[in-house]
């Protein structure tokens, strides 16, 4: 509503405009829920991690290599993401779809390995309705890569808008606040790369 | 599933409420015909972004509501009033005060406060609409959604019964089976992603869009009060999301959380909904101690006293908020060492509790006091808030609280402190705020019966509960036997309970009687007020709220300025285009497929759940690649509008 443009040229784009400057601190905000959220899974999953009842233990299923690849490709498709902001800041249109087309390949690829991952745990005999633990884990790790799955109907929405629009304070406002969304998305797969898999890999093995 | 199973059958209440609805629907239906009023509603309502007519609508909803929840009370009253009634059953009991909390909580104090807050706080900032308007819309139609899913349950399929708290395993497929648990998880699912949407949309509304001037320290305490509990909604609510989501997953997609098998921990559940549920209560009494502020130095012609102590005290209140949840549950096995822990925090917020009370009563002190309505309301929530406050402190003690726990004791102190607390705030800001919101005063005369005969029946209702408490009721049973001796203090409570409904009535008639008698605002400052929201030259502001945004240079600014005989005058040459939102029915229409989605999810109806989802997601993507950057409106109209001569 608020309308005030600053022209000044040291000023990204996304920032020029008052809607792009609220909506972006707004989104922060939004974040700071989604860390309320997210910790309020976690810590349900490490309340029942060991409540096992017959079933298999979470680390005793856990393999290396998928979950390698999957933190591999989060983790590189965030320094993709972070080419395409920086692209932006250079006004490169093309620039900026190139490399976000990359992260959603490698988010996409990140969602083909958790899902194979998940498939591989319910052919062992760990679904969701296996034991509280598996359930803990099965919506943990399941929301976040819910979150992911958004986020890549959500950026695609957000790059056509770019190609038909080409980059103005509302558009590129829009791209930076998917970034923030997408960049949160791997801290917290590195909580549970951390937190979930290495900590129930070392207490089952160790 | 038979039709049988569909609608609640069997229980001539039932079908009388069945008949009032659909003669109510058929005669709103039959007056939006005749009366052409179809387009006004579309246009004015349903699609509006607009703070003030959201606020208006979020009152609304909260006073039919209230009316709900009270009716829910009065039955369960008269169950009560004499030992072994057969009024009502143990089931419909256990389903009526389960919905009366909810609804109380979540669907009345909520909103009721929301409501104000979207009314006053961009006016008492200086604001011209919030920060993100569409969200609004959405936040307004979530809940009102959320509500009306959780209202249809006493018809359609049956109302949850495992109590407000829903604990496990009592809340379960095994011992709560059928889709009345289903309305309570979904209902305050959909209007808890409204919430969320406030909290965030207030906070950057009371962050970034003040009036040049207004620094965080002249804000009015009002808004200060609005902006601490944002904040809280903001860390709250996605604790609520979460704990809400986990049961949906226990009870529909067989999933082990909080159940008996697969190795479940029901006390998981407790924890969580706690750690939401005390932030809650923080959440629905902050705003109303805010109001009480603005209303009381209003009336003392003072400045607030203790300014900076106020907002400290909120902002401990705030903290130590979300550091007691445990003292809900100190005789479900915490051991000592944590219950000692809990307790000590409990008791802390007494301290900041207590400074705003001294505060209050310094505010007044030497003060020219008016005893107008709103001002009694304040004087009778000082009074009944620290009976309220007293007896929390006596259940702060863990050891005491083994006694006092799950008894009428309890039930009274919360009575004491939501009622004195939120309700009467609720009553004493709709009565302030009244002619801003609708350019007249309630009747003065009228609205003293309805605080003396309310207060009076709400001490003859809840003290007697404090007696049956300690004399070892237990709250919740549907009925009591004759040698038990909680007969006479039953009844007597019963009285009261019908007083405060009567007081309700009165409230009503008063609102009828207001719109058809009282004397019209002819200014903006109907109280001789101190804040911004008073200094618009008409009674109502007009939608862009102000012509030319105020500078404000201290605390109390428009009191100031009347006082130094300074208030600006509105000239021609300051009035410039003014860009507003356009208004916007997706936000309706996405809201309504939320409906759709949480039928389906209730009734285990999948392809309905999905369908409504599809359609949640639809109005979002379409949202996305909308742009609409909002209109302007000409000078010419502002000139119209604010009557001014050139």
């Amino acid at each position: 509503m608020a309308h005030a443009e600053t022209h000044d040229p040291n000023t990204p784009l996304e920032y020029r405009s008052e809607t792009g400057r609220l909506n972006i601190l707004g989104f922060w905000i939004f974040l700071g829920a989604e860390i309320a959220l997210f910790a309020t899974l976690f810590a349900t999953y490490m309340v029942l991690e060991h409540r096992i009842a017959d079933g298999p233990s979470p680390g005793e299923l856990f393999e290396v290599k998928s979950l390698l690849i999957q933190t591999f490709l989060l983790l590189t498709s965030s320094f993709t993401c972070g080419l395409a902001v920086h692209e932006m800041r250079r006004q490169n249109v093309k620039g900026l779809i190139t490399w976000m087309a990359i992260t959603l390949g490698l988010g996409l690829g990140f969602l083909y390995f958790e899902i194979e991952e998940f498939l591989h745990f319910i052919h062992e005999g760990a679904n969701i309705g296996t034991s509280a633990a598996w359930s803990g884990f099965f919506v943990l790790v399941g929301t976040h890569g819910a979150h992911v799955t958004f986020g890549i109907f959500w950026v695609t929405m957000v790059l056509i808008q770019v190609a038909k629009r080409g980059l103005t304070p509302a558009t590129s406002a829009k791209v930076f606040i998917t970034s923030l969304y997408w960049h949160f998305l791997d801290v917290v797969w590195i909580f549970i790369f951390t937190a979930v898999y290495l900590m129930g890999m070392v207490m089952h093995n160790g | 599933m038979k039709w049988d199973e569909f609608f609640v059958t069997g229980d001539p209440m039932i079908y009388g409420a069945d008949v009032s609805i659909v003669l109510t629907m058929v005669g709103i239906l039959f007056y939006l015909t005749k009366y052409k009023k179809w387009k006004w509603l579309w246009d004015e309502w349903l699609t509006t972004v607009d703070h003030k007519k959201l606020g208006i609508m979020y009152i609304v909803s909260a006073v039919l509501m209230l009316f709900r929840g009270g009716v829910d009370a009065l039955l369960m009253r008269t169950q009560l009033a004499v030992p072994e009634a057969k009024f009502l059953d143990s089931q419909h009991y256990n389903e009526i005060f389960t919905t009366h909390g909810t609804i109380m909580i979540i669907f009345m104090a909520m909103p009721f406060l929301i409501g104000l807050i979207n009314v006053v706080v961009p006016l008492q900032i200086g604001a011209r609409d919030v920060a993100y308007p569409y969200l609004n819309a959405v936040s307004f139609w979530t809940f009102f959604i959320g509500a009306m899913l959780f209202n249809i349950s006493f018809v359609i399929g049956g109302s949850p019964s495992a109590g407000w708290t829903s604990y496990m395993p009592l809340a379960s497929n095994e011992l709560s089976p059928g889709p009345g648990q289903n309305y309570y998880l979904l209902g305050l699912q959909i209007a808890g992603i409204g919430t969320l949407l406030t909290g965030i949309n207030f906070l950057v509304t009371i962050l970034k869009m003040r009036a040049p001037g207004m620094t965080l320290f002249r804000m009015p305490m009002f808004t200060w009060s609005s902006l601490v509990t944002m904040v809280i909604i903001i860390f709250a609510f996605p604790i609520l999301t979460v704990a809400l989501a986990l049961m949906t997953f226990d009870r529909l997609f067989g999933s082990h959380f909080f159940t008996l098998q697969g190795a479940g921990m029901d006390m998981l559940w407790a924890n969580l909904f706690w750690l939401w549920g005390h932030p809650e209560v923080y959440i629905v009494i902050l705003p109303a101690f805010g109001m009480f502020s603005e209303i009381i130095s209003t009336f003392s012609r003072k400045t607030l006293f203790g300014y900076k102590a106020m907002i400290w005290s909120m902002l401990l209140i705030a903290g130590y908020s979300f550091l007691v949840w445990v003292h809900h549950f100190f005789t479900m096995g915490s051991g000592a060492l944590v219950n000692s822990v809990f307790s000590i925090t409990t008791m802390a917020i007494g301290i900041p509790t207590g400074v705003k009370i001294f505060n209050w009563l310094f505010t007044m002190y030497r003060g020219k006091i008016q005893f107008t309505t709103p001002m009694l309301w304040s004087l009778g929530f000082i009074v009944n808030f620290v009976i309220g406050g007293v007896t929390g402190v006596m259940l702060a003690m863990a050891a005491a609280d083994y006694q006092y726990h799950n008894t009428y004791f309890l039930v009274s102190h919360f009575h004491y402190v939501l009622i004195a607390g939120t309700v009467f705030a609720c009553f004493a800001g709709l009565i302030y705020w009244y002619p801003k919101m609708f350019g007249y005063k309630l009747n003065e005369r009228i609205g003293k019966w309805v605080f003396w005969v309310f207060t009076i029946g709400f001490n003859v209702c809840f003290f007697p509960q404090y007696f049956l408490g300690l004399d070892g009721m237990p709250r919740r049973v549907y009925t009591y036997s004759e040698e038990s001796g909680w007969g006479p203090l039953n009844m007597v409570s019963t009285i009261g309970g019908f007083m405060m409904g009567i007081a309700f009535l009165i409230l009503v008639y008063n609102m009828y009687y207001s719109f058809r008698y009282a004397k019209r605002e002819t200014t903006g400052d109907a109280w001789d007020g101190r804040t911004l929201e008073w200094s618009t030259p008409t009674a109502m502001p007009p939608f862009y709220n102000f012509a030319k945004i105020p500078e404000v240079t201290g605390l109390d600014h428009f009191w100031r300025q009347k006082q130094a005989g300074k208030v600006e005058k509105l000239k021609v040459e300051d009035i410039k285009p003014i860009h507003m939102p356009s208004n916007s029915g997706v936000p309706f229409i996405m809201a309504s497929f939320f409906f759709v989605a949480g039928f389906g999810m209730v009734f285990d109806w999948m392809w309905m759940a999905i369908a409504g989802m599809i359609g949640v997601f639809a109005t979002l993507f379409y949202r996305s690649f909308e742009y609409d950057d909002g209109y302007y409106v000409s000078v010419e109209e502002v000139i119209e509008t604010e009557k001014i001569s050139k």
